[in-house]
């Protein structure tokens, strides 16, 4: 059998802001860079994202938050993958992050934070270059 | 992870081990088909209800509602959503878990999207294969929800035991399944979103259509009215899907189903793997270059050089 | 407005002529020239672009219908528009000291933020809020919360704008009751809850019930407030939200107004006469970074929302057909590179509203991009409201733009294809059905997709992002919210859990869960049970359980 890989992403919203415009966004470019994306929603628990990424096998995770939750809720996302033998997911994460939180956000393992403004083919491009198929 | 790590995984019920099966499968590796052929044996154990029908009649809340049903029936759950992949760009955008939020942290609720990679019929190549991986792992019930773009997605039936078309009220004055070229293939009709007007309505013209279907059947799919958003109907189309399985052994259709599928998907394999094995064996020979030219200049006809082609590097022994 | 007859010769002239030789020299900076959000923009607009225009009818005249020119006759020569921060941080009390400071800075409504839990109807320990108590506003868990954001504030004073929705009539209840304790009656208060739920299944996501017993919350809020809160603006339909996730101004205004028919609808098909409540709804738009078409797109608004209610509603009195609107200059253009450069994009927006005719203002802090804004930021937002009101001289005359070719030209544009949109919303039977398809939200998600290409593309320059780059580290102060409040806050909801009357508050939800799956005025009944101190969770989740939640409609 050929082998046809395809790099497949999950587009997270954890914690409870509906602001979602960029999440889908992200969602539709990476959809059109070839790559299939499963979208889960507002609302995701961090138990929710990492079930969700498991069952469907993803290479990345994209998390987005813009109400300030990320401190609280993307290590917890971290501590997860890594309890389930995980952690070899590729994460990133987008929204309003303040710049003096992305050190620790990268220690607990978020690979990448995408501000805003960042042109969609330099996450396409990214994701490309970092995932592990 | 090896063959032998995957397939003790699956049997263990570890659903990571699961998902890289799948996803094995997904991108045609080597070592699903060593895995699939190893856990056959544990296979043919769960019930697989297709869910098809077209856009907009509200498949995925009906498989979140059913799952919940079952749930309450202490029943395992698997769920593959199929959803179309860009022709153009092979990308996918799977959206379906959005509406199965309420089962997402069970744990005997496995739920896969799948995108069609070109294929057609509405569901994905490895649809069959992932729905075989599910039944090893053990779950009970296995759903398949099918593209749902409208058209023609009957290859379902060759994958479930039971089939669900769906139809909505009011989405004109014509049962959508039968535009859609899937009428015959229910077992089981549902007029979803019992609550909006002309619901009855739907009911009692599939119900016409059933009177005059020219097909002498043992089971007459029974047409039952649900609303995905309230849960009315849906124990009832729960009991109505047990007593299509219940059928089904009774009158041995079950087992008949169970040969004509191994014949049909012995008969595709050897087709793929034929093809396959001749299209390497030819590919880049002069013989076969030559002869596609002479074809397209009308000196040779196809017919003719398919059976030479055939005849001498499939089956002689010396190439 | 113009019948010269040998005008369409002396453009042709002026065309052939002038600008050929001059484009023959000299080309264009680019082949089409559009508007921000797609509208094609001529060379020049003379009379022959405003040929139909019947000054009367169409224009009219400030406080008169149909509105084009301003809802007050004398526009800001009177008052000036009302300068409303939106604001609310972590607990009640940080947030009361806040609107002191806001308050004593000569801001002249409240305007208050809630965290997302209360927005959605969780108290604070619930799960989901992990992280999010105190947020993005001020956590409210129960009347106790909102007895300490409010002390020491005359709520016979002031006017107070709360931004909550899915459960607005919560948040309601609780005012009156803390107003009640002040000794203010309920007819005395003035403020506006936001109470568009519409629009959160489109644009902003903060959704609970369904939209059928969502539409029943808000016709019960509208008749409670028609007959005992008449100075109580009952709901505030948003277009803001809708742009800031990515519509066109056309978009913007198309699917506000249809969300507003729905509403209407709603209301008069619960047995409420048009001209008893329609004059207690008000607005709320954007203002985007297209300067002259966000100009019309608020005249084109005006004219639209009272024609509608004229001819479509037959509303009878003028202040039925007048559209008050809150803008707020548009979050979605603040730029997280070179922050400084967001208080010049924010005073542009802010002169816009102003010269659209705005009741109220907003301006966004320049490091709103990066994180929540710190005191110094909203000062300066605020200080650009009243440069643009003491110093600029804009407000001095009422419209001052109108008559201009261009403007009337493109505010009939506007109005046109929002006309269009609305039509076809109403084939589908109206925004609620539409919403139920998806189709709203697929038409926003096109256009925000095509504008990032178009940014990715470097079709449309934003400054900073993908033209004069500058390398640099932002030096700014962040306001951070304590992680102790998140701990605080479900401390003190503990302690009130333990010290309140529970059979009391038992009672009070057993009343509401009758009363929610019957049909009487649910009102009432919210306001008992936050009155013995029932928590905004317990009185969501009863709702929640009869009502059921609304699930999210496809990508």
């Amino acid at each position: 059998m050929s082998s046809s890989k395809k790099i497949r992403v999950l587009m997270a919203k954890p914690g409870l802001d509906g602001h979602d415009r960029g999440v889908k966004i992200v969602a539709r470019a990476l959809r059109d860079a070839g790559m299939e994306v499963i979208y889960t929603g507002l609302r995701q628990t961090p138990e929710m994202v990492v079930r969700a990424a498991i069952d469907e096998g993803v290479h990345c995770i994209g998390l987005s938050i813009l109400s300030g939750a990320h401190n609280a809720l993307f290590p917890k996302i971290m501590e997860l993958l890594k309890a389930e033998g995980a952690d070899d997911i590729l994460v990133t994460g987008g929204g309003i992050i303040p710049e003096d939180d992305i050190p620790d956000l990268k220690k607990a393992g978020i690979s990448e934070i995408f501000g805003p403004g960042t042109p969609l083919d330099d996450i396409v491009e990214y994701i490309k270059a970092n995932v592990k198929l | 992870m090896s063959v032998a790590e995957l397939i003790e995984g699956v049997l263990n019920q570890k659903r990571r081990y699961l998902a890289r099966l799948i996803s094995l499968i997904e991108n045609e590796d080597i070592r699903a088909l060593e895995a699939l052929s190893q856990l056959y044996k544990h296979t043919g154990k769960g019930h697989i209800i297709g869910v098809t029908g077209p856009p907009g009649s509200g498949k995925s809340s009906l498989v979140t509602k059913l799952t919940a049903e079952f749930r309450k029936r202490s029943k395992t759950i698997g769920i593959v959503c199929v959803d179309p992949s860009s022709p153009f760009t092979g990308g996918a955008l799977l959206g379906d878990r959005i509406r199965m939020q309420e089962h997402s942290l069970d744990d005997e609720v496995y739920v896969r999207s799948m995108g069609t990679r070109g294929h057609l019929g509405g569901l994905a190549r490895a649809t069959s294969d992932a729905v075989r991986a599910i039944d090893a792992f053990g779950k009970d019930i296995i759903f398949v929800e099918t593209v749902g773009t409208g058209q023609s997605e009957v290859e379902v039936i060759d994958v479930a035991h039971t089939v669900i078309v769906t139809d909505v009220p009011g989405s004109g004055d014509d049962i959508q399944a039968i535009k859609a070229g899937i009428m015959e293939i229910a077992d089981i009709f549902v007029v979803n979103k019992s609550d909006l007007a002309g619901a009855d309505k739907k009911v009692t013209e599939i119900n016409a259509m059933l009177d005059i279907d020219p097909r002498e059947r043992a089971w007459r799919p029974p047409v039952v009215l649900t609303n995905a958003r309230t849960g009315d109907g849906i124990p009832e189309l729960v009991d109505n899907i047990l007593a299509h399985l219940e059928h089904l052994k009774e009158s041995g259709l079950l087992q008949k189903k169970g040969l004509q599928r191994s014949r049909d998907e012995l008969h595709e394999l050897m087709k793929y793997k034929l093809t396959k094995e001749l299209s390497q064996k030819l590919q880049g020979k002069p013989e076969y270059e030559k002869a596609i030219k002479m074809i397209a200049k009308r000196k040779q006809d196809p017919y003719t050089v398919a059976e030479q082609l055939i005849a001498e590097f499939l089956f002689s022994e010396t190439r | 407005m113009g019948d010269n007859k040998t005008l369409p010769a002396a453009v042709k002239r002026w065309d052939e002529n002038t600008v050929a030789k001059t484009i023959g020299r000299f080309p264009e900076r680019q082949e089409t020239f559009l508007t921000i959000s797609g509208l094609p923009v001529n060379r020049l607009y003379t009379p022959l672009d405003t040929k139909d225009l019947d000054y009367e009818k169409d224009l009219g005249f400030p406080g008169e219908y149909p509105f084009t020119r301003n809802i007050q006759p004398t526009g800001y020569r009177g008052r000036l528009w009302t300068m409303r921060q939106y604001s609310g941080f972590a607990t009640a009390k940080e947030s009361n000291e806040r609107f002191q400071f806001l308050l004593d800075q000569g801001q002249t409504g409240l305007s208050v933020a809630f965290d997302l839990p209360t927005q959605i109807g969780y108290d604070s320990d619930h799960p989901l809020a992990l992280g999010e108590v105190g947020k993005v506003g001020v956590a409210i868990d129960s009347l106790a919360d909102m007895e300490v954001l409010f002390d020491g504030i005359p709520l016979d004073k002031v006017s107070t704008s709360m931004t909550i929705n899915s459960d607005a009539v919560v948040l309601l209840a609780m005012y009156i009751a803390v107003a009640e304790k002040q000794g203010v009656p309920m007819d005395k208060l003035r403020g506006t809850i936001q109470g568009d739920i519409l629009k959160e299944y489109v644009a902003r996501g903060t959704y609970i019930f369904p939209l059928g017993p969502s539409m029943r919350l808000i016709t019960d809020t509208f008749k409670f407030c028609s007959e005992k809160m008449p100075l109580w603006n009952t709901i505030s339909i948003s277009g803001y939200h809708i742009r800031e996730s990515g519509s066109t101004s056309v978009q913007e205004v198309a699917f506000t107004l249809a969300n507003g028919i729905a509403y209407v609808q709603a209301a008069i098909d619960v047995g409420l006469n048009v001209d008893v409540f329609a004059s207690r709804l008000s607005f709320f738009f954007g203002s985007h970074s297209d300067f002259l078409e966000e100009i019309c797109k608020f005249r084109a608004a005006r004219r639209l929302w009272a024609r509608i209610m004229r001819e479509r509603f037959k509303a009878k009195k003028d202040s039925s057909c007048r559209m008050r609107f809150h803008t707020q200059t548009a979050g979605c253009t603040l730029t997280a590179q070179q922050p400084d450069n967001n208080i010049v994009r924010v005073t542009l927006q802010a002169l816009q509203a102003v010269l659209g005719g705005t009741q109220s203002l907003h301006t966004n802090s320049r490091d709103e991009a990066l994180s929540l804004p710190t005191e110094e930021s909203v000062q300066i937002a605020l200080r650009t409201q009243q440069i643009i009101g003491f110093e600029s001289g804009v407000g001095d005359t009422v419209d001052p733009l109108a008559g201009s070719y261009y403007i009337e030209s493109l505010t009939n544009e506007i109005e046109n294809k929002a006309m269009e949109y609305i039509q076809k919303i109403d084939e589908m039977g109206g925004a609620p059905a539409a919403i139920e398809k998806g189709y709203i939200q697929r038409e926003i998600h096109d256009a925000a997709y095509s504008f990032q290409k178009s940014i990715d593309s470097n079709e449309r320059i934003v400054v900073g992002v993908n033209k004069f780059q500058v390398d640099e580290e932002h030096k700014f102060d962040y306001l951070r919210v304590n992680p102790e409040s998140e701990r605080k806050q479900i401390e003190q909801l503990e302690t009130l859990r333990k010290t309140r009357n529970d059979g009391k508050v038992q009672t009070a939800l057993k009343d509401l869960r009758q009363g929610a799956e019957g049909d009487t005025n649910l009102v009432p009944l919210i306001l008992e049970a936050v009155k013995v101190y029932a928590t905004l969770g317990e009185i969501c989740g009863v709702l929640r359980d009869v009502f059921g939640e609304y699930k999210a409609a496809d990508l």
